[in-house]
């Protein structure tokens, strides 16, 4: 990961630059408003998302059934099955079918879980070389940069930073920002990967346990790409990937592209089903703490994710954070519920970095309700430790005057005789709300006050 | 019908104005209505934080004062959804889950409880309205853009029904101002980000007043604008409802 700053250190200093946090929200509430024009557009959308939502409950409260079925029938059409319990054995294994291959090079379409279990550092250190071919994913890829979106990798980039990345790397003119110039270099450049490569590595949108085949969704057509020109075509998947049946994808297709861009669906959806003729096919079942998030009743739900990014499009912190605040794979409030099951001690600051507002889950095409599990893991965090003791204390010193009605009645007096008075004790730089705000003005007296004044009198008119 | 009003503790403490407004407000409406004196807070600044456990001494406060009351109306949709979603009693759970549903929003109990669907008045500015999040998706007080589904708003129901309000449409409409309790000062710069973002979409349709349910979300809005030194103002929307009549 590029920092180990927390999230609020990191998104102070992404907006320092006022014109650029101002792109970022622009850019990324353009893409939640084609978001909710497509939506608006399907009368049943609230019902596609009840559906998809019923489905995917199902599919975790029966997972094990399914991911036996989804086995059983991808072996029939020929697929080799690997079953990963962590980000290391996953490593291991992709890493075993390259070698088993004698192939040192690979091409990659985007694969969120791959980022998950930090993948190209692993093959990297093994001497492979990978490519990837989702063009947001090779810029940051060239900039030794995680993706800051899962499906917008290179969302945090302006085109003059795409061409000055590619004039180092691919040799573009400097300062040529022009977008055809600089896809028509990135696309030469990849269709040369594209040919040598023997190994090709997909991620999985979807995989069908009624017929063993998986579906992969891109605008690029660079997963199909990869795959058909490879000898091998390695699959990966979280095992929550899971459908039921075929007929489910016409619950899922409809919703996904639309969720994440406005589109009505992604330019190619690829079934994979076997493998032609002399070529091979596996597929890799990972774990990584996703059964214990199942096992936490609280947080399972996180796992119906379909990674379509809507939550961090509308996360009005998301969009003047930007995604490398949240220093995990996966960014924005999807992140925040998931990280924590990863690393609580690491993670402890995500979900803190939301107001819960709730635009999220109302966003959400399954339904998870994010919002919810922000507050859920507050109270997990808190009594798990991973709190600052300053905090504690604070809020320790909080609930006692806010239990009892005297110590609040004197607390409000005394602060608001300070404010008034002593107005420095307030007005400092050690107050954050004042660095960039007005504290309000002390009034005379409190509402409590004016009652005991006023309100007999009030009564006594009414009696009359 | 017993009615108990329900005063945030930064409303009581900093704004007295407010609560006079809703306290005057629905005596005028025909309301039985008394402000319990020892009631503090609801305990949702400890449990947005993590510390929901803390909050059991401002249950038991919260229920030891208000258990009288038919029905318990409070000028802020933020402290109502903590209460609805949170209030518990360990030693009659039946109680605080009754409670849990007598409590009400002011512009929800006017619509939905008092079925009062037009305020009279005059108000003669240009408004824009805050929708704040715990009302709007947590209560529901107002459609959510997100949703496919048709619009309707409590609160701007009442509003637009008053004379000379001029009551702007936003660019974005239900965006989140970054108060957001302990956030405005734990994610200090996301916060005070989030506010200028708020007001700059005010700006632009020229505004002279910010209302809204939630003191809350407009005491962060304020504490920006007297920072820029805006002529925007700054008034909670029962100030408004009870100038009126």
């Amino acid at each position: 990961m590029k920092s180990n700053l927390e999230h609020s250190e990191a998104a102070a200093i992404f907006n320092k630059d006022v014109k650029r946090v101002d792109w970022h929200d622009e850019t990324l509430w353009f893409v939640r408003e084609k978001r909710d024009k497509a939506a608006h557009q399907i009368p049943e959308w609230e019902l596609l998302r009840e559906t998809a939502s019923e489905i995917k409950n199902n599919v975790l409260s029966n997972m094990h059934d399914y991911l036996l079925e989804f086995e059983s029938n991808a072996q029939k059409n020929g697929i080799t099955i690997h079953w990963a319990a962590d980000a290391d054995e996953h490593n291991k294994i992709v890493h075993s079918i390259m070698e088993k291959h004698g192939v040192k090079q690979m091409v990659k379409s985007k694969s969120m879980l791959t980022e998950e279990c930090h993948l190209n550092e692993y093959l990297s250190e093994k001497g492979i070389d990978v490519i990837d071919s989702d063009l947001g994913e090779r810029i940051v890829q060239l900039r030794k940069e995680p993706p800051s979106h899962i499906v917008l990798p290179a969302i945090h980039l302006k085109k003059e930073d795409v061409s000055e990345t590619f004039h180092e790397h691919l040799g573009t003119e400097k300062g040529n920002n022009d977008p055809q110039y600089l896809t028509e270099a990135a696309r030469l450049h990849l269709r040369d990967t594209f040919l040598t490569r023997k190994v090709a590595l997909t991620g999985v949108n979807f995989a069908i346990a009624e017929t063993g085949e998986i579906v992969v969704c891109t605008n690029e057509g660079n997963a199909d790409m990869g795959v058909h020109l490879a000898d091998v075509h390695i699959a990966c998947m979280g095992f929550e990937k899971i459908i039921p049946q075929r007929k489910h994808l016409s619950v899922f297709l409809r919703l996904l592209a639309r969720s994440a861009t406005g589109q009505p669906i992604t330019t190619f959806s690829s079934h994979f089903k076997t493998p032609r003729d002399g070529k091979e096919m596996h597929i890799v079942i990972v774990d990584n703490g996703r059964t214990t998030q199942l096992g936490r009743e609280d947080f399972r739900s996180s796992l119906k994710c379909i990674r379509c990014g809507a939550c961090m499009n509308t996360c009005p912190v998301y969009r003047r954070s930007g995604g490398h605040s949240y220093h995990n794979a996966v960014a924005g409030p999807i992140g925040s519920i998931l990280a924590p099951n990863l690393d609580m001690s690491k993670n402890a600051d995500l979900p803190f970095a939301s107001t819960l507002c709730g635009s999220c889950t109302n966003v959400c095409p399954v339904k998870i309700d994010i919002h919810n599990q922000l507050y859920k893991w507050r109270q997990v965090l808190v009594k798990e430790g991973h709190t600052p003791l300053g905090k504690t204390v604070a809020m320790k010193g909080m609930a006692t005057v806010l239990a009892n009605p005297m110590v609040f009645d004197f607390a409000g007096k005394a602060g608001r005789f300070v404010m008034k008075n002593m107005p420095v004790l307030v007005n400092n730089s050690l107050n954050p709300w004042y660095k960039q705000r007005e504290m309000p003005a002390p009034p005379e007296e409190s509402f409590r006050e004016w009652y005991k004044k006023n309100a007999k009198e009030s009564k006594d008119k009414k009696d009359e | 019908m017993k009615i108990g009003l329900f005063i945030p503790c930064y409303v009581d403490q900093f704004y007295p104005k407010v609560a006079i407004a809703t306290y005057e407000l629905l005596q005028k409406l025909g309301c039985d209505v008394r402000f319990p004196m020892k009631q503090t807070c609801c305990g949702q600044p400890m449990a947005n934080s993590g510390y929901e456990h803390l909050t059991k001494g401002c249950d038991t406060n919260f229920i030891a004062n208000f258990a009288e009351f038919d029905f318990i109306v409070c000028p802020s949709g933020s402290c109502v959804l903590h209460v609805k979603e949170h209030l518990h009693d360990e030693n009659n759970e039946a109680l605080a889950s009754q409670m849990r549903k007598r409590v009400f929003e002011l512009t929800e109990f006017i619509t939905d409880i008092l079925k009062i669907e037009m305020i009279p008045g005059n108000f003669p500015y240009k408004v824009g309205m805050h929708q704040s999040c715990h009302g709007q998706r947590g209560l529901k007080l107002s459609q959510m853009t997100e949703l496919n589904a048709p619009f309707f708003s409590k609160p701007e129901q009442l509003l637009s029904r008053i004379d000379g309000i001029n009551l702007v449409s936003l660019s974005r409409k239900d965006e989140c101002c970054g108060f957001g309790g302990t956030f405005c000062v734990t994610e200090e710069a996301i916060s005070v980000k989030m506010g200028q973002d708020r007001i700059k979409d005010h700006e632009a349709h020229q505004v002279e007043y910010i209302t809204g349910g939630d003191m809350s979300c407009l005491m962060h809005l304020e504490g920006i604008l007297k920072r820029q030194k805006s002529p925007i103002k700054i008034i909670h929307i029962a100030e408004i409802l009870n100038a009126t009549i």
